[in-house]
């Protein structure tokens, strides 16, 4: 029994990376544009789809494709916030909530029609198998993408702390006038925060690639997730959005175990609830 | 005024007296719309569009002229009692949500103005769009969906060609136990794994039910959501109940997502029994060789044309239009529309009354259908095909060949599965 119980907990843990990479690019574009990104989980498709055609058409490993992944959806991010978003900032707040489920719908019907609604899977990564640990199996390709997804988010951190630009961003998510006022070219900001949001989730796809099957509906239950995890991490905390990743990774798998399956995302999102209930900033928020 | 406003309603319901006459008959060289609503976006859009395909197969072969081909009004162009009239497939798009299955069924019958609807493929979408069609009163002939529950309903104008899902799990325990008695295998427990709606819920209950009947213990009862990204505790369980065989009934995502992490975490049964998912030209070519021995529940498979000409001869028209092989998604979509061709021919109208009782009337013979069954004539009360039946197939090779029954096998089972780690 208590060799199940490390199991899932490992388990818990690694898929928990991953949510919380996904879910930091969307915490970054609500804490500075105060948007929610409804394209989210389709860009996570996106970066699925690049590194899967990078693969079948070149042979690239996806290990390979995570930066191709990281430049090209970052550009996508900022050519959809230059084209998109930005035209509708300074309209009524409905306009910003329906424009990027416009971008969603489009983007997820165009993957349908140019890639057909069939599953995908890259065969042969680099990285398989398992490392077989005692009772525990550790996939090689989970293990890998968990711990680039942490290398990523500290990255991030630093960038956010010890850059220039990386404190600009900062500055306009804590107080978009007094940036304002404070010489910051908000605008620029705007679009380089959408950018590194998209660019970041794009990276999760490379990552989930490795591992998992890959159509155009495969965000779905991904986007769901990420947005409960940063209400729960506390909107715009990116600190918060890592922890209430791995934290509902870790409560799914065992709420799952030990509970019941059929009831694992209730239990996630009825953590989720009392969490907002008891702190309605989520666990970081402010 | 008074005098006025009488004329008024009459002249009214004299009008709305006419339409309903002109549409009760259908004129020579008419079309004859047929509603058929699948899901051709969200997560299963591929399933949808396969079964979408069948259906049209369907209604070209009714359409068109094919001498040599046995299956009803094939020989004739259109339906020959309605002086040629041709099928026409209004097609709906449900992305697999029950409610857009209820509002999708509404639009083609009181917008399109469809006489009978087919499909829907998921059965909790069936299940609320046929409540509609009922409602509306017009006839709908369903092929594609499992769930038991759909032809308990008492529904007066819902038909069902295909098994349901008692009729595979019972046909999925037969097995074991023709297994055990030809083999020398010996079973004694059972694990019942399915996602959460309509149809695995209910296979899961016939599991449940049907097991003990047949001698064998359940030890594990798992239940789970379908769009699952991560299902390690599902498996985590499976692994500590040990059972000699899972019987698991999945949609395909979920089907894909547990093959993996069975290899991903080593669960060995002695066997797996699957339904829906693992049957899914998507999962095949997902999955490879990962997929290899599972035994599906089917009710079709292209080793059938061994004993039946005919399954060749329509898989030949199916891969001359689609370019791929018929799956069995396609191949039960496929019959509707005949079934529903034939009793509108039989009754001489598309109204819906007279089509009822064509429906109830039919009996459609065995060598006139592309499944190992005597033929098509459904129960009086519940509407159910009483002929239809299951085969299980299992995958060797990377392809699904038909297993049992053993009278009718292609190949033998492999039985019990290699363990992941001795596989190549």
């Amino acid at each position: 029994m208590s060799e199940q119980l490390l199991a899932q907990l490992i388990n818990g843990l690694l898929i928990g990376c991953m949510y919380s990479l996904i879910a930091v690019g969307l915490t970054m574009i609500w804490g500075v544009m105060n948007i929610v990104n409804f394209a989210h989980a389709d860009f996570l498709m996106i970066g699925m789809f690049t590194s899967f055609w990078l693969y079948t058409l070149y042979g690239v490993d996806p290990l390979l494709s995570i930066p191709v992944c990281g430049v090209l959806l970052f550009l996508l991010g900022w050519i959809i916030y230059k084209f998109v978003v930005s035209k509708v900032m300074t309209g009524p707040a409905l306009a910003q909530v329906v424009v990027t489920f416009g971008v969603s719908i489009f983007i997820a019907n165009a993957a349908v029609f140019l890639w057909s609604p069939d599953f995908r899977m890259i065969e042969k990564p680099l990285l398989q198998g398992s490392w077989i640990m005692g009772p525990v199996r550790l996939s090689i390709p989970k293990a890998v993408a968990s711990i680039g997804s942490i290398a990523i988010t500290l990255a991030l951190f630093l960038f956010l702390r010890k850059t220039k630009t990386g404190k600009a961003i900062l500055a306009v998510e804590m107080n978009r006038s007094s940036a304002l006022l404070m010489g910051i070219n908000t605008e620029r900001v705007n679009a380089l925060s959408f950018a590194i949001g998209s660019s970041l989730v794009g990276i999760a796809g490379a990552f989930l690639s490795m591992y998992y099957y890959i159509y155009p509906q495969v965000g779905g239950t991904f986007g769901l997730l990420s947005f409960c995890i940063v209400a729960l991490g506390g909107f715009g905390s990116i600190e918060g959005a890592f922890i209430a990743g791995i934290l509902i990774g870790i409560v799914q798998t065992l709420g799952g175990y030990y509970f019941d399956p059929a009831y694992k995302y209730a239990i996630v999102f009825a953590l989720y609830l009392v969490t907002v209930w008891i702190r309605p900033q989520g666990l970081m928020g402010w | 005024m008074h005098g006025k406003r009488s004329r008024n309603l009459s002249f009214a319901l004299a009008l709305l007296l006419s339409l309903s006459l002109t549409s009760a008959g259908v004129a020579a060289d008419q079309e004859i719309k047929i509603g058929a609503a699948y899901p051709l976006s969200g997560a299963i859009a591929s399933t949808g569009l396969d079964c979408l395909h069948g259906a049209e197969l369907a209604v070209d072969i009714i359409n068109g002229k094919y001498p040599d081909l046995n299956l009803p009004l094939a020989k004739s162009e259109g339906l020959p009692n309605l002086g040629g009239a041709k099928l026409k497939l209004v097609v709906a798009d449900t992305k697999g949500e029950p409610r857009n299955g209820q509002a999708e069924a509404e639009r083609l019958v009181t917008q399109e103005k469809v006489v009978a609807m087919i499909g829907a493929y998921q059965s909790s979408v069936t299940k609320t769009a046929s409540q509609a069609t009922e409602r509306l009163k017009i006839p709908y002939v369903c092929s594609d969906s499992s769930s038991p529950t759909l032809t308990e309903r008492g529904l007066k104008y819902f038909f069902r060609v295909s098994p349901h899902d008692a009729i595979f799990a019972r046909d999925q325990l037969q097995f074991l136990k023709d297994l055990e008695k030809a083999k020398g295998q010996k079973i004694t427990t059972i694990a019942a794994l399915y996602e959460n709606t309509e149809f695995g819920s209910n296979v899961g209950k016939q599991i449940l039910k049907l097991a003990p009947e047949f001698g064998y213990k359940v030890v594990a009862d798992i239940s789970y959501a379908a769009n699952a990204t991560d299902v390690t505790s599902e498996v985590g369980r499976l692994i500590n109940a040990k059972p000699d065989v899972l019987m698991h009934a999945s949609y395909i995502t979920d089907a894909i997502l547990f093959t993996k992490t069975y290899k991903e975490m080593g669960f060995n049964p002695k066997g797996i029994m699957t339904f829906a998912g693992y049957i899914e030209p998507g999962y095949l070519p997902a999955v490879k060789g990962d997929g290899n021995y599972m035994v599906v529940r089917s009710t079709f498979a292209l080793d059938l044309a061994k004993n039946k000409p005919l399954v060749a001869k329509v898989n030949a028209l199916f891969k001359k239009k689609y370019g791929i092989d018929m799956s069995e998604n396609a191949a039960r979509s496929f019959t509707a529309p005949f079934v529903l061709a034939d009793a509108i021919n039989r009754a001489k109208t598309t109204e819906a009354e007279a089509v009822v009782k064509a429906l109830l009337a039919t009996n459609i013979p065995g060598d006139q259908v592309i499944y190992p069954w005597k033929g098509i004539q459904f129960d009086p009360q519940s509407h159910q095909n009483i002929h239809a039946r299951g085969i299980l197939v299992q995958i060797q090779n990377q392809n699904y060949v038909t297993v049992w029954p053993f009278e009718s096998a292609a190949a033998d089972v492999i039985w019990p599965f290699p363990a992941w780690k001795t596989r190549k």
